[in-house]
């Protein structure tokens, strides 16, 4: 750690892990689901496309279904948990001193080549979380809450997917 | 008796509110944790940090013991929790596909925005990526995904029923899979500490 910005350590992944598993009762404790994260993004891209071409929206058998007889896909659950998301990293980050606009990258690649792999990344992961109905929070770790089947198919399948690509990514991270 | 707005004794108006407040929950965690810090994050691939397992599992283990006791205590009706589907073939798939994104991102969905909110750049940069992927996806639908993402429907079936054990069984195997795993990562992190990396 030989970075100023760390003010502070991070807290115990064991204690963490609780706090997060305390919410995710509550979750299912108060609206009887789990937590999610790509399900907000996917609420957005619908009202952008529903927006600029309503009728191709209409057409489609993915919007469709979450525009069908004038529904809001922004008035959803995931939207608001995710806007919580944020605030709550804000002020874990405020109480912490790690607030700070910057990209972190391995020192033996360019920012330019972590802002394309990040992209790149996040292209494969919207289309894993549209098909596989969910990412690692809110198919394996909100499934494997409620014993689901499909939450511990998912969890083998993204951290055994992560495993088997991590030797051709090594030189970016190692 | 919960789940508290499934059932009616809360409004569902006041959804949004409980999403907000546990959405709070889940950021702060995941931020504390160091789950903001992709090359914290993906330690988990290549030896060198172990909070994904760590974490992840506790707060699995957390929430799958808590709410089995929840029921057997008769505060939440676990027949009305949404236990999300099992499609085979689409969860797998699907999977391989967030795997390989991780491990080029060194993000998935959930940690990104705990990243983009204390202000990493590259974060935002994923979640674009991200949308752009929907986008893919939605547009392609019916041409590559749609039969895919239909076939081998298991339904809304849980482990220990397509085990064919009892759920006390299977919590018992979970937890001692969950030691068993924690212990791997101490050993695992001695072994790979001489790389010493900074980051």
């Amino acid at each position: 750690m030989n970075s100023n910005m760390e003010a502070k350590k991070y807290m115990n992944p064991y204690l963490a892990g609780f706090i997060l598993g305390l919410a995710l009762i509550a979750s299912f404790y108060f609206s009887g689901r789990g937590v999610g994260a790509s399900g907000a993004v996917k609420s957005t891209v619908t009202t952008v496309v529903n927006t600029i071409a309503p009728e191709h929206a209409q057409d489609s058998h993915f919007y469709g279904k979450y525009i069908k007889g004038g529904k809001n896909p922004m008035n959803a659950w995931l939207v608001f948990e995710i806007l919580g998301v944020i605030f709550g990293g804000l002020i874990s980050g405020a109480l912490s001193g790690r607030l700070k606009f910057t990209i972190e990258h391995s020192p033996k690649i360019t920012a330019k080549t972590r802002i394309i792999l990040a992209i790149s990344g996040g292209f494969f992961v919207g289309i894993g979380a549209s098909l596989g109905r969910g990412c690692a929070s809110g198919a394996a770790m909100s499934g494997m809450a409620v014993l689901s089947t499909a939450g511990f198919i998912s969890f083998m399948a993204i951290f055994g997917g992560a495993f088997l690509f991590a030797y051709f990514f090594r030189k970016l991270w190692i | 008796m919960g789940p508290l707005i499934t059932q009616g004794i809360i409004s569902p108006e006041w959804n949004p509110m409980i999403a907000f407040i546990i959405g709070i929950g889940f950021g702060f965690a995941l931020e504390q944790a160091g789950f903001s810090s992709s090359r914290k994050m993906i330690g988990i691939f290549y030896g060198y940090d172990m909070i994904v397992v760590r974490m992840f599992l506790t707060a699995v283990l957390t929430s799958a013991i808590g709410l089995l006791f929840f029921n057997y205590l008769g505060w939440v009706d676990y027949d009305l929790l949404y236990v999300n589907p099992t499609f085979i073939w689409s969860a797998i798939i699907g999977g391989l596909f967030v795997g390989l994104g991780i491990i080029m991102s060194g993000f998935c969905p959930g940690t990104s925005f705990s990243a983009l909110s204390i202000g990493k750049i590259d974060a935002m940069a994923f979640v674009g990526g991200i949308a752009l992927g929907v986008f893919f996806y939605a547009e392609t639908f019916e041409l590559l995904f749609e039969k895919l993402f239909k076939a081998g429907n298991l339904g809304n079936i849980r482990i220990y029923d397509t085990l064919g054990i009892s759920p006390g069984l299977f919590m018992f195997l979970f937890i001692i899979f969950g030691i068993g795993l924690f212990w791997f990562t101490i050993f695992i992190k001695k072994k790979f500490s001489a790389r010493n990396l900074k980051y």
